[in-house]
Order: structure tokens, then sequence, then C-alpha cells
């Protein structure tokens, strides 16, 4: 390596002209990133489209459930409120209750238990009351999201409450 | 430590493992001969550089694409619904296409600069067989989409495998998977696009690149013919590598301009039912071949004009593949000048019927 030292170094140079490269170096550098910055931006978004289109879909805030009155008394429906599963309760005493199917715990898929009369979710045993969607037992914190329920003569609407 | 001695020490420890001093002493030994041809240097490079395009925009592809039954789908989605799809596609096709001609250019120079004479047979009959995989990946590429022209285009390109008597019908139908391009066809060809082309090519180039590395390149015999004085080299580190990756940034500025000023485009889903669509021609690559075996047809008529077209077009290609063998000669001979004037004939044959197709596409 001793033969190949830096020619540049036994250049003896004006103060100013250093500074012009160091301008000129800093100059390419910005161009650099800013090149490589215009490749990545398309990839990163032709990648992230997946997701992109999941928030879109979140952003749902009224669900039609088409002939869903007709669901009998102590049966649960599951569907999707935008991209995430949701039940819809008719209660024995006729009540309608809707909520959030996704356990505040780790996000397993909460179930319906006509016979206990209970939420329960499988994964680590967390417990919901049907009627409030309070976390009763379990680790589950927080309780599950309600939504309104509006039941006519052609089906269900569930809405963000 | 200061980070200077943590470095140092980190090398020592990778050199006396890899032996990178030996690697570096040798990089730093490298020239490249100056030239007036010097420019044509750069063409295989600009040819790697497009092929490693092809790697990163494949990949990109592979993350949506669908064979089988949901490819037109899922190029539909790629094409029209995904952020930058089109993009990406539009990319990959553009670059197919470039990394074609810019491998034609590449083999042009060689030949004409002579470059294949010993001890260089290798590099120019494995650098032939990568033109014989590219041109399989570009014809097994295009029917991925499953559009309506892709559809006629592989239709049309397995009627040439067909025609070889005897075994012909029995290779169409094992590369088709069955008597009509379908969904199976897709899978074949993808399968054989993403993988087997892959693991064919890779390794390949692998030994090209190495060939070059060993033996260097060749000067034309023009520069030979010089005495050793007064023959001009420029170091390859830095020199070169900054002129090649320089070429390298053009490349990939007029790759990104034609992509998104002329994205490619999506046809109609394919139909076996529907008329071929009007104006329907090979891609530009496979112009010149399709249109020598019309003309040879026209030519030597019937059946027996069809296989004597085949047998003098394959002729031709092995004359040409075998060209390291009859021009050995370091000396520009006789020889010398019959492989020059059949490389002009080869340039001249095959622009003449890329135009001609083009003129008579109805």
């Amino acid at each position: 390596m001793n033969e190949q030292t830096n020619p540049a170094a036994n250049i003896i140079e004006e103060p100013g002209e250093r500074n012009t490269r160091r301008a000129f170096l800093a100059a390419a550098g910005i161009a650099g990133l800013a090149y490589t910055a215009a490749l990545a931006y398309p990839i990163y978004r032709y990648l992230a489209s997946p997701e992109e289109m999941a928030m879109n879909a979140t952003a749902v805030t009224e669900v039609t459930l088409k002939d869903a009155q007709k669901l009998p008394l102590g049966s649960v429906l599951m569907y999707k409120f935008g991209r995430s599963p949701a039940l819809l309760i008719h209660h024995q005493d006729g009540r309608w209750i809707s909520m959030t199917a996704v356990c505040t715990h780790l996000g397993c898929t909460v179930q319906y238990e006509p016979e206990a009369d209970r939420i329960h979710c499988a994964c680590h045993g967390g417990v919901y009351n049907p009627y409030t969607g309070a976390n009763v037992s379990g680790p589950p914190p927080k309780p599950l999201k309600l939504f309104k329920v509006a039941v006519n003569a052609t089906g269900v609407d569930v809405s963000l409450a | 430590m200061t980070s200077k001695t943590v470095a140092s020490s980190v090398y020592d420890w990778v050199d006396e493992r890899l032996g990178l001093s030996e690697l570096a002493a040798f990089a730093r030994h490298k020239t490249v001969p100056v030239h007036s041809q010097s420019f044509w240097y750069y063409w295989g490079g600009i040819s790697l550089f497009l092929f490693i395009v092809q790697c990163f925009t494949g990949v990109l592809l592979l993350v949506y694409y669908q064979p089988g039954a949901d490819a037109y789908e899922s190029v539909r989605q790629i094409t029209f619904v995904m952020n930058f799809g089109w993009l990406i596609r539009s990319a990959h096709a553009w670059a197919a296409s470039l990394m074609i001609f810019s491998i034609l250019v590449h083999m042009f120079s060689v030949y004409f600069m002579k470059a294949y004479r010993k001890p260089r047979e290798l590099g120019w009959l494995s650098g032939m067989a990568l033109l014989g995989v590219a041109s399989v990946f570009g014809f097994s590429g295009y029917l991925l989409p499953m559009d309506e022209l892709s559809y006629f285009a592989t239709k049309v390109g397995l009627q040439i495998p067909s025609a070889i008597p005897g075994i012909g019908e029995a290779i169409a139908n094992m590369l088709r998977g069955g008597p009509d391009v379908s969904d199976f066809t897709v899978h074949r060809f993808f399968a054989l696009h993403v993988v087997v082309l892959p693991a064919i090519f890779v390794p390949l180039l692998g030994f090209h690149l190495w060939l070059v590395q060993r033996y260097g390149n060749a000067a034309p015999p023009s520069e030979e013919a010089k005495p050793a004085s007064e023959r001009k080299t420029m170091p390859f580190l830095p020199n070169f590598l900054r002129k090649d990756l320089a070429m390298w940034l053009i490349a990939l500025n007029i790759l990104a301009l034609l992509a998104s000023v002329f994205p490619w485009s999506l046809g109609k889903p394919f139909d076996p039912l529907a008329p071929a669509p009007v104006g329907i021609h090979p891609e530009w690559y496979f112009m010149s071949p399709f249109e020598m075996l019309k003309l040879l047809g026209v030519v030597l008529q019937g059946e027996a004009g069809e296989i004597a077209g085949i047998l003098l077009f394959t002729l031709g290609i092995v004359l040409w593949i075998l060209i390291p063998f009859y021009d050995r000669g370091k000396e520009f001979g006789q020889r010398a000048r019959a492989a020059h004037y059949f490389g002009l004939l080869a340039v001249f044959a095959l622009l003449a019927t890329t135009i001609i197709g083009y003129w008579t596409i109805r």
C-alpha cells in the first residue's frame, strides 16, 4: 500500500479549492441520497399496498347484515366489521347486542357460549359479559367495544357506537 | 482501541481466513486495454446490471403474482391496484428487452473484435449459452400474464419445436402440458421462469465472469498487431470500475424513463375461442428468427421445405456458435476475413428480417 498513497495528498491546494471540493462532495452525497430515495419510495409503497388496503377497510363505520333479523333467540352470528371479526348476539330475552370479537388481551377471536351465557376467549381463558362487553375475568385488560344495533324488516344495521 | 484499529483487526481476522489481500492485489493489477474500440467493453457489464435489475423486479412481482387460473387477475391487480405495481411490472418487461439488446451488442462486439479466439473459446460458448437461456427467459416470461397476446405468442412459438419430425409434437406437448396452451402451461412456464432458468443462468454467468477475470479483456487484432510499448491500458480499479458504474447509472435512468413514460400494457384476458387479434407479432428479439423461418418457408414449400428451413436455420446458428474453432489464427488472414464477412452477413440478415417482419405486420 505504500506506493499507493493518495496522489491528491501531494498536490498543494489553495484553501478555496478544498472548500469547493467539500461542497461538491456534499452535493454529490445529497444527490445520491435523493436518487436512492426515489428508487426506494415506489418499492416501499408497492410492498405496503395490502396494509394500505386493510387500513381503508377499517374506515368502515356501518355494516348491513342482510336477513340477520331472522337470527333465532339465544344464538350468535359472526360477521366482519371492517377487517376484524365481530359478534351479533340475539339474547334469550330478545335483546340484540353486537360487539367486536377481537380479544383485548392478545387479539384472538372470542366466542359466545349460550349455555354459560358468556363470551369466552379460548387462548388464555378471558371472559367477557355478553351484554356489556365488560371484561369479567382472566387476562383481558379492557372491555370489548359495543356497536349500535338497529333491526328492521330486511336485516340488521350495525354501526360504530 | 480506536475505531481504526478495530476496523483493521476485523479486516485482519477476515483476511486471514478468506485471503482478501490476495484478491485486492489481483484487483490492483487488473487492467483494461484502451483503444478506439474500448466503448464496447461496457456492454457485458450493462447486461450484467440489467440481469440484476431483473432479479430484483422479478422478486417484487413474485410477491403478488399467482400462476395458474388466477394468473391474469393477479397481474391485473399488480398493474392497476397495487401502488406502483405498474412501474415494477413495466421495469421488468423493459429491462428484459434492454438486457437482450445489450447481450446482442456485447455478442457482436466480441465477434468483430475476435475476442473468441484462444484462450477465450469457453467465454464465447458460455456467452452463447447465456443468450440462449436469456431468450427462453423472455419466451417463458411473456406467457405469465395470460393475456391475449401472451396466449397467442406462446401458441405460435411452440409450433416451432412441433415442426421437428418425429419427436417434435411430444416436445411441444411436454412444454405446454397438454395439446393446448392452458393453465397447465402457465404453471410449467412459471416453474421454468423463476426456478429452473435462474438455476442454470446464475452458475453459467459465474463461470463466464470468472473467465473474464482469468483472461482479461481481449484487444482487437489491430491492437494486438502493435508492439507492446504502443498499447495503452487503464487500471480496472478504480478507473474502469468508475466508468462501468457510470454506465450502469445511465442504463438505470434509461430504464426508469422507458418504464414510466411507456408503461407496459395488459391486454384482454386470454380466451381460447377468440380469434387472434389483428397486428399480432412476436417480441422484437424473436421477430428475425420468425421472419427467417417464414421466408425460408416461401422459398422451400411444403412440409419438406419446413424441415429444410429449420435445418438451414439451425446450421447457421451452429456455425455461429462454433466460430472459435475455425477462426483460430492470431493474424488477420483469409479465415479471419471470412469470419468477419459472416458476421456482417449475420448483422445484415438480423436487421433486414426484423425490418421486413415489422413492415409486413397486418
